[in-house]
This record gives structure tokens, sequence and C-alpha cells, in this order.
């Protein structure tokens, strides 16, 4: 579980979060969704600590992430597996020397044994064949599905991904969701996602977030969207009058 | 990039700090090293050596030119050539020509990186960027640069010999006596110091630039300049100061 505490973040007058608290459950796929602009991929990096909030606390179970030296944060770094909006694979590497990065750095395993582990991976993301091939040589979804299979290869037990289905198709957006979902719970990891994808939030959000102008505008369970009198929460998921109608159209069933 | 020099020079001695820390796995960046090796070093030969080549021939030329018609003995060509190579020529134009090679390489490369959030993903991971992506740069430069540098002034010497001896305006006798003549080996200490400390400043001054990029392709762009203009810099004005010190 991660739990952050009353976090602030400003660059120059800019507050760009205010006062947020809440908790990411361990086995579930938490989101955490709003408008550009809301603070999304700012909390995401001071979760991470690729910045430093100005106020608040962070935690990772019990442990005050803020407060760990530097040996420790890097302790706890290879508990972590991230997937960045643009998959972030080093370009000069193939897709398996991408995947065996990690291990490389971290483990004393046989090249054999990196093998095994990194096949596993790229099996578990659905990829074959592909371990020879460059990142520019595959397609934007394979791309994800690498990133994914990067961030699984050391077992992580905290998974964070931001913006997974950004620049893919609704179809390949949906298979990312249920992979990054059936990977949470088969390892029971603490999974954040960033994500303003409504088809994502309502097949997979458990616990959503809702950021508004840096603020926590609503929490709670996809079950509890539809019915939800929020407004933020309602002029965010069905922004168009289309969504609206069918809003209207689902809860009307549900009461018929 | 706004220019509070205070603030630069105390990032870049953390960035320094950083980069020197322990190393996760010490093969990896041994891998890492001997392919920069290869890049600077082998990738640097070619032009390193067209350069001196031709200093070592302006230099024996112009100097041919000068003593002509005078009382200085002509073998003076061949000495005068070997002494303001090894000195000056080839640790400083060969570092200056480097800087512009290697430096832009190395602040494109790690810049590009942290644009692409390869480095964010690298921290994330746990490891320590600073020192992955810096240290075998700097490493390997420090080994390989010194290197060039003394091919330089050797390809630089024949360079002269190459001007003046088929061209008839010295006798390879000569040149060669002059090479030979008042040879002081402590000059060839301050040529290896000089390399070093040029490799040094180019290799982590570029990185600097590249490791804090901002923004866009026009900020890697500027960054790419800085590297080579800042390196530039602290290139000529170490090469004073070692100058004073050491001389």
């Amino acid at each position: 579980m991660i739990k952050i505490v009353n976090i602030y973040k400003s660059f120059g007058d800019n507050e760009v979060l205010k006062g947020i608290t809440t908790e990411f459950y361990k086995g579930k796929v938490n989101q955490v969704i709003g408008r550009s602009g809301s603070g999304k991929s700012v909390l995401l990096k001071l979760i991470v600590g690729l910045l430093k909030p100005t106020e608040g606390e962070i935690y990772y179970e019990d442990v005050n992430f803020l407060e760990l030296s530097g040996k420790e944060l890097r302790a706890l770094r290879m508990k972590i597996g991230m997937l960045f909006q643009s998959s972030a694979l080093f370009d000069s590497m193939t897709v398996e020397q991408n995947v065996s990065f990690p291990l490389d750095m971290f483990t004393n395993m046989t090249h054999k044994e990196k093998l095994n582990r990194v096949n596993y991976c790229l099996e578990r993301v659905n990829l074959e064949k592909v371990n020879a091939k460059y990142p520019s040589e595959i397609s934007g979804g394979m791309q994800k599905r690498v990133g994914i299979a990067r961030a699984i290869v050391l077992e992580p037990e905290y998974l964070f991904c931001d913006e997974p289905n950004s620049g893919l198709d609704p179809k390949t957006a949906l298979t990312i969701d249920e992979l990054i979902r059936d990977i949470t719970e088969e390892k029971n990891i603490t999974t954040i996602v960033n994500t303003h994808d409504m088809n994502s939030v309502m097949e997979h959000g458990d616990n959503i977030v809702l950021l508004h102008h840096g603020q926590l505008a609503w929490r709670g369970h996809r079950s509890e969207v539809l019915a939800s009198d929020n407004e933020v929460l309602q002029r965010f998921i069905f922004a168009s009058p289309f969504l609206e109608r069918l809003r209207k159209a689902a809860l009307q069933q549900e009461k018929g | 990039m706004d220019f509070n020099i205070l603030y630069h020079f105390g990032r870049y001695l953390m960035m320094i700090n950083d980069a020197f820390s322990r190393p996760e796995k010490v093969r990896m960046y041994y891998k890492e090293m001997m392919r920069q090796m290869n890049d600077i070093g082998v990738g640097s030969l070619t032009i390193v050596a067209l350069i001196s080549v031709f200093i070592g021939a302006v230099t024996a030329i112009q100097f041919a030119y000068q003593l002509d018609s005078t009382l200085v003995p002509m073998y003076y060509i061949g000495y005068i050539v070997r002494d303001s190579t090894i000195i000056e020529l080839a640790p400083t134009i060969t570092c200056l020509v480097l800087a512009g090679k290697v430096g832009s390489n190395i602040a494109s490369e790690i810049g590009g990186m942290r644009q692409k959030e390869h480095i964010d993903a690298m921290e994330i991971m746990g490891i320590n960027t600073a020192a992955y992506l810096i240290t075998p740069k700097v490493l390997a430069a420090l080994v390989v640069i010194p290197l060039l540098v003394a091919i330089a002034a050797f390809v630089s010497v024949t360079g002269g010999y190459l001007a003046v001896v088929p061209s008839g305006f010295l006798s390879a006798t000569d040149y060669i006596q002059g090479a030979r003549s008042f040879f002081e080996p402590y000059n060839v200490t301050i040529m290896f110091v000089k390399s070093v400390v040029f490799a040094f400043l180019l290799t982590t001054v570029s990185a600097y630039q590249g490791y804090y990029v901002t923004g866009g392709s026009v900020e890697l762009g500027k960054a790419s300049t800085n590297a080579v203009v800042f390196s530039d810099i602290l290139i000529l004005l170490f090469d004073y100061v070692i100058a004073l010190a050491l001389t």
C-alpha cells in the first residue's frame, strides 16, 4: 500500500498540488484521473521520487519514502516498476537487451537465467519473436508491452503506469489495460495508473482518485461513478453530450 | 540558460560527486567504458591525425620562412616544431577539436536520454544515472585522450617533416637533427598533464550540459553548443593555468 499525506507541490509561484491525502491499495488497479494540467503526472513523479514535494509525506507501507537515505532509496526503487507514457525504451538496445537491462544491473544471474526470465516476461505480455528487434522496429502498442515487460522483470511490488493508453487505438488500449490488471492481481502488487482514458476508468478503476486544479475532487470505485453526483467527476468522465446521454440511459436502465 | 556561475558550479560539483560514487555493477560500467573508448578514441583518430599533420606542416613551413636568411640554424625548425607541438599544439588543439566532436556528442546523447525519459526510467530502476552515464565516458576519455594527444604530437612532427623535406626547405638529416636536439622529457609530462586535465574538463562539462537539459530540441541544440563553448573556454583557461604552474 502507498499512502500520501497532505502533499503540496509548487513550481515557483505555481502551486500544482494543494494538500492531497489519499491511499493506493495492494492488488488493486489504482487510477489517478483528471484533466490535463490537474497535477496527475506531478503526483506520480512525487510518488516515485523524481520530484520532491514542497510539503507532505509519502509512505510505502510504513516507510516514509522522503526520509530514506540514498542507499535505502535505491533499494526501494528496485521494488518499483514503471511504464512511461513514451515507453522510454533505450533506442540503441534490442527488445531483449531493454528487458534484460535491470537484470544486468542488479542481479548476478547467468546469461541463460536472464534469457529465460526475459522470455518469460515477453511471453507474459504476449510478445514473441521480437527479442532481436529495436524499439523503432515495433509498433507503439508493442513498445508499451515491452515497457511493461521491463517494468516487471525484477518482480516489483509497486507498478506505476503513466498514461499507458496514450496514442493507442481503443482495441490495443484495452489489451494493455487488461494486461496491467492481470499482472496486478496475479502478483498482488500496488499499481497506480495515470490515465484520462474513460474506457480504462470504467472497466478497471478499483480505486479512482480524481484531481481537479491540484486538489482531490473525488475518490471511489468504478461502480460508483455512474451514480455519483459529484459535478467535477461527471463533467470530466462524461465530457461530451453523447457520453452524458449514455450515462443517463445507463442510469435509467439500472433503475428500471 | 540562466547564467549564474555559482549555481552552475555547485550543481556541476554535485553531479561529479554523484558520478564518482560507488557503481552498482562494475562489469556494466566496464562494458560501457570500452564502448566509449572505442567511440572517443578510434572514432576521433582520423580527424585528430588529419589536423595534426597539417598543424605540423604549417608550423614547419612558417618557421622555415621566418628563419630563412637569419643566423639561426635551419635545423632549429625540427626542434621548434617538436617542442611547440608537444607543449602546446598537440594537447590544446587536439582537445579543442575533441570538445567539438566528442563534447557535443556527449551533450546530445545524455540530453536526448533526458528528454526521452530514459534517465528517469533508469533512476526509477534504482540506477545512479550520473555514475552510469558519465563515469564511463570520463574514464574512457582520461585513458584515450592522452593517447590521442601523443599520436597527434607524433603525427604533427611527421607532418612538419613531410612539409619541409620533400619541398627542399631542409634536408632530412637537418630536420631529424633538430627534432632530436635539446629534448626535455619534462615537456612530455606537461603534455600529458594538459591532456588529462582537458579530457576531464571536456567530458564533464559536456555531460553537465546534457544531464540537466530541459525543454525540447532547441534547448538540446543549445546544450550541445554550450558544451563546446564552455569546454573550449575552460580548456584555454586551464592551458594558461597549467603553463603558469608547470613552466
